[in-house]
């Protein structure tokens, strides 16, 4: 089992209707987010092209926060997901500091927060918030190792990219282009 | 032209505009770390070399400030936890793969050490020192026999100590700027030349300065190398790293870098000791007060600029 997720940057119009899902399912506290949008720019006028992407933690196969962190409270859950054990997490920052993503925050309760892949809906068969409240429906969650899966499949027709992969994470979120 | 900026509004604090996670406590520490470490290496490598009548600073009365230094280096670093009631979870694990595990079981191992050493001369400082009960004076004289293994021990944990406080930061490879191997030579460089100066400082006999001054200049020499072979190394690397090594050629922090940390605390102060050891007068304590003054300023600037340094994308 390799949970992924795979966004479409042609369909995602950046409504952050994914952020707020996860600011509401997750209880995330008032000021902060474990998911964004980016809204790049490049070119030069006329010649301009627009990309939206939700992003949010990679769930990294190298993850550097879990190499990083001196007692195991950030793990690899089962499925590939990179989760924080609230009552072994000392908030150091090492991890928040070896994220090249910049995924991760201290809660204001003093443990490290970030992006879960909603694991306590998908334990339930449901699709992660952010995925199912998605208006454009541009994004794909499931098993990697599962080759009918959505996200399995969606890879297989379309070309997509990852973010900063010369950093040697091996992330886990795919943008389709 | 390409212009990304986060569109929802991502605010996190201590994450954005850009990571301010490890403020001043992290150099705090990593100075005092280092100076410990300096003075450790020093007291434990001339008490082997049978050096302790002829250099009584170093080996008895200098390692007596060590726990103090550790202890609020500790305390720096106990400050910095944004979750500290469970900080005890740093000593359930083990974890080899983490520089920050591995720091803090040396000092688990190099603190009670620098006690154990301090305790032995704490009556070189305080000639009255009375240890009172029985089993501490049998303590003592069981340690005092044991004194050249402790020595040994104290000489190789003080050189993790002084390489880990470089490691610490080296092994982020999501900081460009921390992200260079060098970092730990670096660090323990200025670590023992930190120590050195600070022997000279508290030094009052005139030949074990001028020791310890030749032994900071060639300190500072290989420190400078580094630094220069840093910078060399950034801007034959890839685009992250080149505009890391740019944040100090030209970018925000380039006077404050050469200026103070370079000139002032190392090149200044290198000078000085020449001057001296040329017999020209000059005031011993300039020289290790901007040396120290400067490693502390490194430390600083090299914390706040690598949280700076970043990954395009």
């Amino acid at each position: 089992m390799r949970y992924a997720m795979a966004i479409d940057t042609k369909k995602c119009v950046g409504c952050s209707d994914c952020v707020v899902a996860c600011q509401t399912e997750n209880d995330v506290p008032v000021g902060f987010c474990r998911d964004w949008v980016v809204e790049v720019v490049d070119g030069t006028y006329p010649q301009l092209e627009l990309e939206h992407r939700s992003e949010r933690c990679n769930h990294c196969e190298n993850a550097p926060c879990v190499r990083c962190c001196p007692t195991g409270a950030s793990y690899v859950d089962d499925g590939g997901i990179v989760q924080v054990k609230k009552n072994k997490c000392i908030g150091c920052g090492a991890c928040v500091t070896s994220c090249p993503y910049d995924a991760r925050f201290v809660h204001p309760k003093g443990y490290v927060d970030k992006c879960t892949f909603c694991h306590h809906r998908i334990q339930k068969g449901q699709q992660p918030a952010c995925v199912s409240v998605c208006p454009t429906k541009c994004m794909y969650f499931g098993d990697l190792d599962d080759p009918r899966s959505e996200v399995s499949m969606i890879l297989k027709k379309r070309k997509y990219k990852t973010l900063i992969p010369e950093a040697g994470t091996k992330p886990h979120l795919y943008f389709l282009i | 032209m390409r212009e990304e900026i986060i569109v929802s509004g991502r605010n996190n604090h201590l994450i954005d505009p850009h990571l301010e996670i490890w403020e001043w406590q992290i150099p705090m520490y990593l100075f005092l770390g280092g100076l410990a470490a300096g003075i450790l290496f020093f007291a434990g490598l001339f008490y082997i070399r049978g050096k302790e009548k002829e250099y009584p600073t170093v080996v008895r009365m200098a390692p007596i400030l060590v726990p103090p230094m550790l202890a609020m280096g500790l305390f720096f670093l106990f400050l910095d936890l944004k979750h500290k009631l469970y900080f005890w979870q740093l000593y359930t694990t083990i974890k080899l793969e983490s520089p920050m595990s591995w720091g803090a079981w040396v000092l688990m191992g190099i603190t009670p050490l620098s006690m154990m050493w301090a305790a032995l001369h704490i009556k070189y400082l305080f000639p009255k020192w009375d240890w009172k009960f029985n089993w501490a004076i049998q303590a003592e004289a069981f340690l005092q026999k044991q004194k050249k293994w402790l020595a040994w021990a104290m000489v190789g944990l003080s050189v993790i100590l002084g390489i880990y406080t470089g490691i610490l930061l080296s092994a982020f490879n999501a900081r460009p700027l921390w992200n260079t191997s060098i970092l730990g030579p670096l660090f323990l460089t200025s670590g023992l030349s930190t120590g050195a100066a600070a022997i000279v400082l508290m030094s009052k006999n005139k030949a074990e300065r001028h020791h310890f001054a030749k032994i900071d200049l060639g300190l500072i020499g290989v420190e400078l190398f580094l630094i220069i072979h840093m910078f060399m190394g950034f801007r034959a690397s890839t685009q992250v790293q080149i505009d890391a090594a740019n944040l100090f050629l030209g970018g925000e922090f380039t006077a404050v870098f050469w200026v103070f940390v370079v000139g002032l605390g190392l090149i200044i102060p290198a000078i000085l000791e020449i001057m001296e050891m040329r017999k020209i007068k000059v005031p011993y304590m300039v020289a290790p007060v901007l040396v120290l003054v400067g490693g502390l300023l490194f430390r600083f600037i090299m914390t706040h600029a690598g949280q700076v340094s970043r990954w395009l994308y």
